[in-house]
């Protein structure tokens, strides 16, 4: 166990390291920095911002200067947003993406649980095929589809729920978002629930706890449930992080506050620490995330022997 | 021509026959195929057949919903909505299908190769696979279209770059697991170069899975595609990927809702096709993995 995670660990610190440089450099390699304004700015105003950001000292260093700064988990000052850091903005945005991605995975897993389930009881009735043919429906229709019809049936028409905007604790602001994020997740899941449940309920322990002569009900939650999981789990690792980036398209529909609207934002202004900073922070929560779900997914199957 | 080749070209052909009697038991995978090549014919023909230009303005048909002059009516500037979806289904198949090789011929090379050097060769390559899953690409890849422009082969390079590690770890697995086959040590016995053995049996055994793969991952390199178009990051106007289109339409979808709903409608189709063909293809080419 420790060694596992002494292994991982030992991986995720070169693959930061990797995801830091790739950004870093790509940001410095293309010409145009963060002041160069339409309007010129007086040179001696100019070369004292620069001096301010480090700007002008030669490349290596500034990408020196930057790591030790990552590994004291300061991800500098935005250029875009003065006298403000980069740390500030993430700690505004990212509770945004938490909750709504959260609680889309949450909605996923449920529903889609119940959904795979209950398609794999009645394998190739109609409670079967219908939501499978929905559930490929689902994963196909993009966010930014669902998304604006989501505003389009509910919020111009039906006038139940707002189209957009952000409100803490407010539930009614929350739905539609959900609702648009967690639809292909709860597709993709309702299919993986399905494959597993198939092949679980064909187990000869199902057999054995069937020939019993328990109820259908106690054999799936008692028995089944647990393995069925499993392939779940090992799918919730990279979901997170397919949230995180999906998340940005959610929230340019619904004009959230989230951390994805600093990443474009700070993307087409040339944020150089902002953007990088954003890179960084979902690097690190995708190798966190997935390591969560191996460890478990360890945790939930006992056959599983945790290797580096 | 000895016996053992004879033999090795029998079992292809009847793997091939087999598989496509296996497909056609597959309704919604057959049905897809259909619409798919339906969408390709249109995507071809109407704008080379319709009287209506994808990029000139008309002013004096702004906004016409579908009706008899345009068949699915005409956005703000005027311009024949068939024809700019017609067009949008175009680049999104291109570059569905040109990222999709992109990535499938470096996953099979890299997955190949690790698979058949095996020990450290094998283990370095699949640590880089490792790291490279940890990389947020899509967060990367929007950083290099703002920084690089918007240039149509970036997209392609990107995508295709970004999606060919599921595919590298199939094919390393099954070049592992074909190595050690016993029908592998019956055609080394029988005496078959090793370009035959190749051609005739290595190939074949990952073909399928590859053509499967390859199939699921268009797709995904649509949806990527539209959703930097959507984004704003993809190709320029006036041309327009589904993406754009649906971007234009969610502006404009409170009073003229079939702006955005007609794009939405051919982008599901086509991914929708895509994805149940696949997983005819995954019954028909894969019969060990039975449902």
């Amino acid at each position: 166990m420790l060694k596992f995670l002494a292994g991982r660990l030992a991986l995720a610190v070169p693959t930061m390291l990797v995801i830091a440089t790739l950004a870093f450099g790509l940001l410095h390699a293309t010409p145009g920095g963060p002041f160069d304004t339409a309007k010129r700015m007086p040179p001696e105003i100019q070369r004292s911002i620069e001096a301010k950001y480090h700007l002008d000292e030669p490349v290596w260093r500034q990408y020196l200067r930057y790591l030790g700064d990552l590994a004291h988990g300061d991800f500098g000052p935005s250029f875009q947003y003065r006298n403000t850091s980069v740390n500030e903005l993430i700690r505004s945005g990212l509770p945004v993406d938490a909750v709504i991605g959260s609680l889309a995975l949450l909605a996923a897993m449920l529903v889609g649980g119940c959904v795979g389930t209950v398609a794999a009881l009645r394998r190739n009735r109609w409670l079967d095929h219908g939501p499978m043919f929905l559930a490929v429906l689902g994963i196909s229709i993009p966010v930014f589809v669902t998304g604006p019809l989501l505003i389009l049936v509910f919020a111009v028409q039906l006038h139940w729920l707002p189209s957009g905007d952000w409100r803490w604790g407010e539930i009614r602001y929350l739905l539609l978002p959900v609702t648009a994020l967690a639809l292909p997740y709860v597709a993709y899941v309702a299919r993986v629930a399905r494959g597993a449940a198939i092949e679980v309920f064909a187990s000869p322990f199902i057999l054995t706890a069937r020939a019993k002569g328990l109820p259908t009900r106690t054999v799936v939650l008692r028995h089944a449930l647990r393995p069925v999981l499993l392939p779940l789990v090992s799918f919730l690792g990279p979901a997170f992080a397919s949230v995180l980036t999906g998340s940005i398209v959610i929230e340019s529909v619904f004009g959230l506050p989230g951390i994805g609207k600093y990443f474009l934002t700070g993307a087409i202004n040339r944020d150089y620490t902002l953007v990088v900073g954003i890179t960084v922070l979902y690097g690190a929560l995708i190798i966190a995330f997935n390591l969560l779900a191996d460890l478990c997914y360890a945790w939930l199957d006992p056959r599983v022997r945790l290797q580096s | 021509m000895n016996a053992a080749a004879i033999a090795g070209r029998v079992r292809v052909a009847g793997q091939w026959l087999q598989s496509w009697r296996r497909l056609r038991r597959h309704p919604p995978a057959l049905v897809a195929l259909a619409l798919l090549g339906l969408v390709v014919l249109l995507a071809l023909l109407v704008p080379l057949v319709s009287p209506y230009d994808f990029a000139t303005p008309n002013w004096d048909e702004l906004y016409q919903p579908p009706g008899r002059q345009h068949w699915l009516g005409t956005d703000g500037l005027g311009r024949d909505l068939l024809v700019r979806v017609m067009w949008g289904c175009r680049i999104s198949l291109l570059v569905g299908i040109a990222a999709s090789l992109v990535s499938v011929v470096i996953g099979v090379l890299w997955g190949a190769t690790a698979g058949y050097a095996g020990g450290g060769t094998d283990s370095a390559m699949m640590r880089i696979v490792d790291i490279l899953y940890a990389v947020p690409f899509i967060p990367l890849v929007i950083v290099l279209t703002v920084l690089f422009g918007r240039s149509f082969l970036l997209v392609f390079v990107a995508i295709g770059a970004v999606s060919w590690l599921d595919i590298a770890r199939i094919v390393r697995g099954q070049t592992l697991s074909l190595k050690n086959r016993e029908f592998i040590d019956a055609a080394r016995a029988l005496g078959l170069s090793s370009t035959t053995m190749i051609v005739r049996h290595v190939v074949p055994n990952l073909l399928g899975i590859v053509i499967i793969y390859a199939t699921l991952t268009v797709p995904t390199v649509i949806l990527f595609e539209a959703f930097l178009s959507f984004l704003g990051l993809g190709v320029h106007a006036p041309l327009a990927s589904l993406g754009t289109l649906i971007a234009e339409g969610a502006k404009h979808m409170k009073a003229h809702p079939y702006l955005l709903t007609i794009p939405a409608v051919f982008l599901t189709l086509i991914v929708c096709s895509f994805s149940f063909l696949g997983d005819g293809l995954r019954d028909a080419l894969d019969p060990r993995q039975q449902r």
